[in-house]
């Protein structure tokens, strides 16, 4: 069996290459890969250390994240479908209409 | 006595208050209904109201002959206090009844006399409505003389003091918008309003020693200021106490009685109409202080020094006050300085103990220095009505001389109104020799028995009345002569008319009472002090010696007055109608006003200026007083105490302080810090807005650096 440090190591990098995404990417839709890949990362990790400590909650865990996640998903496209539709851009740094 | 046997003459005795309740019913009337009956209503209620207390003095009177010792009525419970109790009760026995009869009788007399001379006087002044109130003070005048006279209580009798006090305020300042600069006779009015509060003090004083020192001594320790009580109680309290309270009295009398010092009030209170100064300033008023010492006199009878003082205060004034009157040419100032003089005849007559002889002069008194008062009232008019009638004359009118305004009191204006006026100068003839003391005239007989007992009891006293009894009869003659002998000395006093039948009439009872009342105490009948003799027959078995009883007629002094009487009269003729007859050739107006002026030069002019004792009054208290008021007004309370410790001190530390509060520490300190809050949260709220910056992936960073930051604790935490 592969030491969990693996699982944690591929984890960080996944959640790097989304935060990274998140923050670097200004198309919407890819801003939100990027996330679900974050959510991913944070499931592998939950996962992995259920494994490892031979435990359920971290299986559960992933349960509720992967729901979020999906209803995330369904609420965030129709978001940007709606704001393609207004602003004829899905462009995130055209969309700062809530500055203080 | 068989009179009064028949009569039950206790009963009457129940009378008494009336005597009070006549004229207070009468002002009443008068004040409430008067407006709608018209002069002669008013005038009739008035005179009935006097005249029906005169009635019950009469039959108070006709009882006490049979029942001489009097009584005491008690008529209400007036105040009650701890150990002080004031009934309103009243006393009736000669002594009072003898006052009541002066009091009522005269009084009523001048009501008679006012009715006539106020028709005209409100009149000539311009204001016939205050003919009502003239009468309505006069009752009211005369209700508190009888409250005065009829009290069986130093209380009660303070109440009637104080009250004739006031009506004489008012009576005199009758003509309140009237004389010097408009507001001369109200002066008048309330300078004898002040000077009898001054005297009225020292009556208080008494009083208050009274109770102190006879209060413990009172049976059950009820005090009740009874002139009984008083005079029963007067032997067990210490001399010096006695001499106090008798000197405060005295000068309770000095005001009232108008001696030196306090008499400077009289001569100004002439300002009133004439009938207030005789019912007032010569009958009624001005001897309540006779009567106060004479109803005193178990107090003053236990202490000879208090005797003497009053005795020669009284002698002083007579003598003093005679002095004056002869350089004085108002023909009511005269008279004025005559009854302080004659009040000081009688004062040192009661001075001495010579009570009955004090009381026998102060009833001649009123009837003739009333029928005086009422004359020069007559005479007055006459000479207005003459003026009147050459300023209805053209061609006389062209005669007066150009003087912006004609006094018809000055006698200088007067003369030779004998023919015009011949009821007028009967009776005035007959009332100065009474004065003067000519036999067989009533003030013949009541001058001479008090020189025969002053001849008797005090000679220093004695020369002072002689000497002032021959001024007297200098005076009068030299006013008798200026105003009704020679040759009119203005067109007024030549077309001079002479008064009505209701002026007239009561100056001829005045007269006849003056002609025959010294028989009413003629020697060797002694009737007056038969009649007195109750009141102070306590004194003479109490050991003052028989001092009150009547010294006999003494020829040697009848004589001596009659001669010093005569040669002041036939001085005054020799110098007003001989002399003035030298001076005929002159024309009217270069004629010398008075022949005394030249023969006593400066001495007159002290004379005519009464010694300057006004101002010097003026200068040593009045201007003292009234810079003492200024300052106290001006510069203590308004400057000091207005100014500086008000406006200065407490509105200004008051208003400094509000400053700082508000200021410094209300606005600089707590709003400041509320609003450094404020400005503090509005600026960090600025900055932080910048943070807002809408773009979604700065909001992410920040998020993730927070995250980094969060974990990096945990991991150093744990670590």
């Amino acid at each position: 069996m592969l030491p969990v440090h693996y699982y944690l190591g591929l984890s960080v990098i996944l959640f790097i290459i989304g935060t990274l995404g998140v923050l670097i990417r200004r198309n919407a839709i890819v801003v939100f890969m990027s996330i679900e890949l974050m959510l991913n990362a944070a499931n592998l990790a939950f996962v992995a250390y259920a494994l490892y400590w031979q435990s359920m909650n971290g299986q559960i865990f992933v349960f509720f994240i992967m729901t979020v996640a999906a209803a995330e998903v369904a609420i965030g496209l129709a978001l940007i479908v709606t704001i393609f539709r207004t602003k004829a851009s899905i462009d995130v740094d055209q969309i700062s209409t809530l500055k203080g | 006595m068989g009179l009064s046997e028949t009569l039950n003459a206790g009963q009457f005795f129940y009378l008494v208050p009336f005597v009070v309740f006549f004229p207070v019913i009468g002002l009443l009337i008068n004040l409430f209904l008067g407006k709608w009956f018209g002069e002669k209503g008013i005038g009739t209620i008035a005179c009935l109201a006097s005249g029906a207390s005169f009635i019950i003095a009469v039959l108070l009177g006709i009882a006490l002959l049979g029942q001489p010792e009097g009584m005491t009525l008690p008529y209400l419970n007036w105040i009650k206090i701890g150990s002080l109790q004031l009934d309103w009760a009243f006393r009736v026995d000669t002594l009072s009844v003898t006052m009541m009869l002066v009091v009522g009788g005269v009084g009523t007399l001048i009501h008679i006399y006012a009715v006539g001379y106020m028709h005209d006087d409100v009149r000539h002044n311009g204001d016939p409505g205050r003919f009502r109130r003239f009468f309505v003070y006069f009752n009211l005048f005369i209700a508190a003389m009888m409250i005065l006279v009829s009290a069986s209580n130093y209380m009660m009798l303070f109440i009637g003091w104080e009250g004739v006090g006031l009506c004489s305020y008012l009576l005199i300042s009758f003509w309140y918008d009237k004389g010097k600069d408009g507001i001369g006779n109200a002066l008048a009015g309330k300078k004898a309003f002040i000077v009898n509060r001054i005297g009225d003090f020292g009556f208080l004083i008494a009083a208050f020693l009274m109770f102190k020192y006879f209060q413990p001594l009172a049976p059950g320790g009820v005090f009740t200021f009874d002139f009984q009580m008083v005079a029963e109680l007067a032997p067990q309290v210490p001399a010096t106490i006695i001499i106090a309270i008798t000197l405060f009295l005295l000068l309770g009398v000095t005001g009232k009685s108008a001696q030196l010092p306090l008499y400077v009030w009289l001569p100004d209170a002439m300002a009133g109409p004439t009938p207030v100064s005789a019912l007032i300033h010569a009958a009624t008023m001005v001897t309540a202080g006779v009567y106060l010492i004479t109803r005193s006199h178990a107090m003053y009878s236990l202490v000879p020094v208090a005797q003497n003082w009053v005795a020669i205060v009284g002698g002083v004034t007579a003598l003093f006050a005679a002095t004056i009157a002869v350089g004085q040419f108002d023909i009511k100032k005269v008279l004025a300085y005559s009854t302080i003089s004659q009040l000081g005849f009688m004062v040192a007559a009661v001075g001495m103990g010579a009570y009955v002889a004090g009381m026998f002069h102060l009833v001649m008194h009123a009837f003739f220095k009333a029928l005086l008062f009422l004359s020069a009232g007559s005479v007055i008019q006459g000479v207005e009505r003459g003026e009147h009638h050459v300023m209805h004359d053209p061609t006389l009118r062209k005669r007066m001389k150009h003087e912006a305004h004609f006094d018809p009191q000055d006698m200088r204006n007067m003369g030779g109104l004998r023919t015009k006026m011949k009821t007028t100068f009967w009776v005035y003839l007959i009332g100065s020799l009474a004065l003067a003391g000519i036999v067989p005239l009533a003030g013949f007989w009541s001058k001479d028995e008090i020189l025969t007992e002053a001849n008797a009891l005090n000679p220093v006293v004695l020369w002072l009345l002689v000497i002032a009894a021959f001024f007297t009869a200098f005076y009068m003659g030299r006013q008798v002569f200026m105003v009704f002998f020679g040759e009119p000395r203005t067109e007024p006093s030549a077309h001079a008319v002479e008064s009505k039948a209701i002026i007239t009439i009561p100056l001829i009872i005045l007269a006849l009472l003056s002609l025959t009342g010294g028989f009413l105490n003629f020697p060797t009948l002694h009737t007056f002090t038969t009649w007195l003799d109750h009141i102070f027959k306590a004194v003479v078995e109490g050991g003052a010696a028989g001092e009150a009883e009547a010294v006999g007629f003494n020829f040697m002094i009848a004589i001596g007055s009659t001669v010093i009487a005569v040669g002041g009269i036939l001085l005054a003729w020799y110098l007003y109608m001989r002399r003035a007859r030298q001076s005929e050739h002159l024309p009217l107006n270069q004629r010398p006003d008075d022949p005394l002026r030249s023969m006593l030069g400066p001495v007159f002019t002290l004379l005519e200026n009464k010694y300057w004792v006004d101002e010097l009054y003026g200068y040593v208290i009045v201007k003292p007083y009234q810079w003492l008021s200024h300052f106290l007004a001006e510069k203590v309370d308004w400057d000091f105490w207005h100014d500086f410790v008000h406006d200065k001190i407490l509105v200004g530390a008051y208003n400094g302080i509000t400053r700082i509060l508000a200021g410094p520490i209300d606005l600089g300190i707590i709003d400041g810090f509320a609003n450094f809050l404020g400005d503090g949260f509005k600026e960090l709220a600025a900055q932080m807005r910048k943070l807002q910056s809408g773009f979604v992936r700065n909001y992410a960073l920040s998020i993730f650096i927070g995250v980094i930051f969060i974990i990096g604790y945990l991991i150093l935490r744990l670590g």
